[in-house]
Order: C-alpha cells, then structure tokens, then sequence
C-alpha cells in the first residue's frame, strides 16, 4: 500500500480539532444526552481524500483474519466496521448498517485496509467488456429470485 | 469479541460486485422496483457530496463548494459465491446529475422508470446514460389508471431510438421486476456481441 499511509494516526493536519482520544468533544461541549453530536469528517480525522485507497460505493470488503487488533489505535467506528465486516458487505452497506456517510467510511476503510487490518475487493468494472459468462450467471441468478 | 477458532474463515473469496441503477423521477417506483427484487430490505445510505457552485466564474481560482446530502436507497441479489448484484435507486432530479456521474461509472447498465402521470420526470436520466453510452431499459410503471399509454407511445415521447426496450410492469412484482433486470442484462449482452 502507499507508504504515505504509515504516518501517526493522531497526526496533525487536523489541528484546529479539539478531539479527544475516543472520538468525541468530552465536556467541553456538554450534550451528552443528545447522541452522536460529532461530525463525521471529525471521525475520519479531517484527512482528506487524498491518502485514501480508491474505494468504491460497491467495494466489497472482509475483515482480516488472525491480525492483532489494536483496537486502542483505532476509532470506535473502525472497530465497528470490523465487527460488522467478518462477513463480505460492500461499502455502501457499511454505510447503511453503521449509519456513516459513504465518504466517511471510505475514509475509515482505507485506513484499515492500509494497516492490513481489512481487505477489500474492487469492483467488477463494467468498462471493461463484461464476458458472456458473467452476464449469464447475472441472467441465471435473477431467474433464480 | 473475536475468537479466532470459531469463526468461519473469514479471508475466504470476496466476491465481487456488479452494480445496477434503477432511475427515475420522484415516486416513480425505484424503491418499490429494488424492494421486489432485493434479498434484503433496500438499505439506505447517505452520500455527502460536493459539487462546484454554479454561477461562479474561474477569475478568481477560488473554489466555490456547497455539499449536500443525498439518500441512496439500495438492495442486493448474490448472484453467486463470487458475484453479488447490488441495485441503486439513483435520485431523480436533475441536480443530482453530478452523483449519477460517480454512479453510473462501472454499471452494467441502468433501468429508467417512467412514471406515465408525468413522464417529463425520467427525461434528465434518458438523457444521461444516452449521453454517457450506459445501457438501459425503459420500464413504464404501469399505477393502476394508467395503463392506457402504450410502450411505443411512451417510446415516442421521450423519442428513444428503437433499439432501446420499452418494457410495462408493475414495479411491486417480484416477477415483474425481474423480466425487467433480465431484459437490461439480454441488452447489454447484445452490446457486448455487436
């Protein structure tokens, strides 16, 4: 993966941000009855896209198996995308379960694809021809339902 | 959480994955069409996007952004143990044109549902994938009342060129729907081929 990736997960280039270490605003803001007030762009750690893997809205993506997690490493909703991803599910899935927008779980899955933590699986790019073959088992899986 | 031992093995093939939209304007039946097919209850997520302001002039080099957030309703078909078909209701107004755009990129092609009451709402996304050279299908969503518009006059008023299939259903069959997806796959076959 890029080597650009191996940078400390806490950089800086998010400074403005007065976040504290498990993900939220602590006191300083004191709802905390009102729920998940933090932005999502706070919990992709401001980074933009550009240290980001290519993931696409149908990327499907597995969780790595018999890695150690780390899990103080990692953002809460990071652990949860693990958790969630022992089975394949796309990103938008993802999405959807965890309630994240999609930019935001790429974000947070390109992290963890870059820490070997997930593996992910481009999608089948109808650009390129799609053979016979493949449109047959779509045929043959759609008479199926 | 994880105990290692039982889990199934869970770095087995991934498979991948083949996307089709379902287009429309507002109410047309995306959802209802994706719902009918679907092994899961359509999902929905929401997308933040940013798109360039209109209007702004490129004197200054100054970026003008706004974002706004669209909600995506999908389903999924697992078509086998290396494919899983996912189905997007893509947003039908016209200024979501720029999320079509991410979209459409890699579909196998897309299915526009016109709505008879007011067909004019499918024209931005004719135009669209004509444009953008993505196959697709017209399904005329036949609401009860509405059945006296036939396929060619519905072919005749969004002027589609005749090799483009113009198909009636009922967006909530299950076997309805289907004969539609087959019918986009069997285009997009015949592209491949020619």
């Amino acid at each position: 993966m890029q080597a650009h990736d191996e940078i400390e997960p806490d950089d800086l280039r998010n400074g403005g941000s007065r976040r504290d270490v498990v993900g939220g605003y602590g006191d300083e803001i004191g709802h905390d009855e009102a729920g998940p007030l933090v932005r999502p762009y706070v919990i992709a750690q401001g980074r933009e896209h550009a240290d980001t893997v290519r993931l696409d809205m149908i990327s499907v993506v597995i969780a790595a198996k018999r890695v150690e997690v780390d899990e103080m490493e990692l953002e809460p909703e990071q652990l949860r995308i693990l958790e969630l991803c022992r089975r394949p599910q796309s990103v938008a899935e993802v999405s959807a379960h965890l309630d994240i927008p999609v930019a935001v779980v790429k974000v947070l899955l390109s992290d963890l694809l870059n820490r070997g933590l997930a593996l992910a699986r481009a999608p089948y790019q109808a650009k390129s021809p799609v053979s016979r073959d493949v449109l047959q088992a779509v045929l043959d899986g759609i008479h199926r339902l | 959480m994880a105990s290692t031992d039982s889990d199934p093995d869970t770095e087995a093939p991934v498979p991948s994955a083949l996307k089709i939209l379902v287009a429309g304007g507002f109410g047309a039946g995306k959802t209802t069409l994706v719902g009918a097919v679907s092994e899961i209850a359509p999902l929905s997520t929401e997308e933040v996007m940013t798109e360039a302001s209109y209007g702004i002039d490129d004197l200054s080099g100054v970026e003008a952004k706004t974002t706004t957030t669209v909600a995506l309703d999908f389903g999924r078909i697992t078509i086998n143990e290396s494919l899983v078909l996912y189905l997007f209701g893509t947003p039908g107004q016209e200024r979501f044109w720029f999320m079509w755009e991410e979209l459409s990129e890699g579909a196998l092609g897309a299915v526009v549902i016109a709505d008879t009451r007011r067909l004019e709402t499918c024209f931005a996304a004719v135009d669209f994938f004509e444009r953008r050279g993505v196959p697709f299908v017209v399904a005329v969503n036949c609401f009860e009342g509405a059945h006296e518009y036939a396929s060619d006059e519905v072919r005749e008023a969004l002027s589609l060129s005749p090799e483009i299939p113009v198909i009636l259903c009922d967006a909530r069959e299950r076997e309805s729907a289907k004969q539609v997806l087959s019918t986009l796959v069997n285009r997009v076959a015949e592209r491949v081929t020619a």
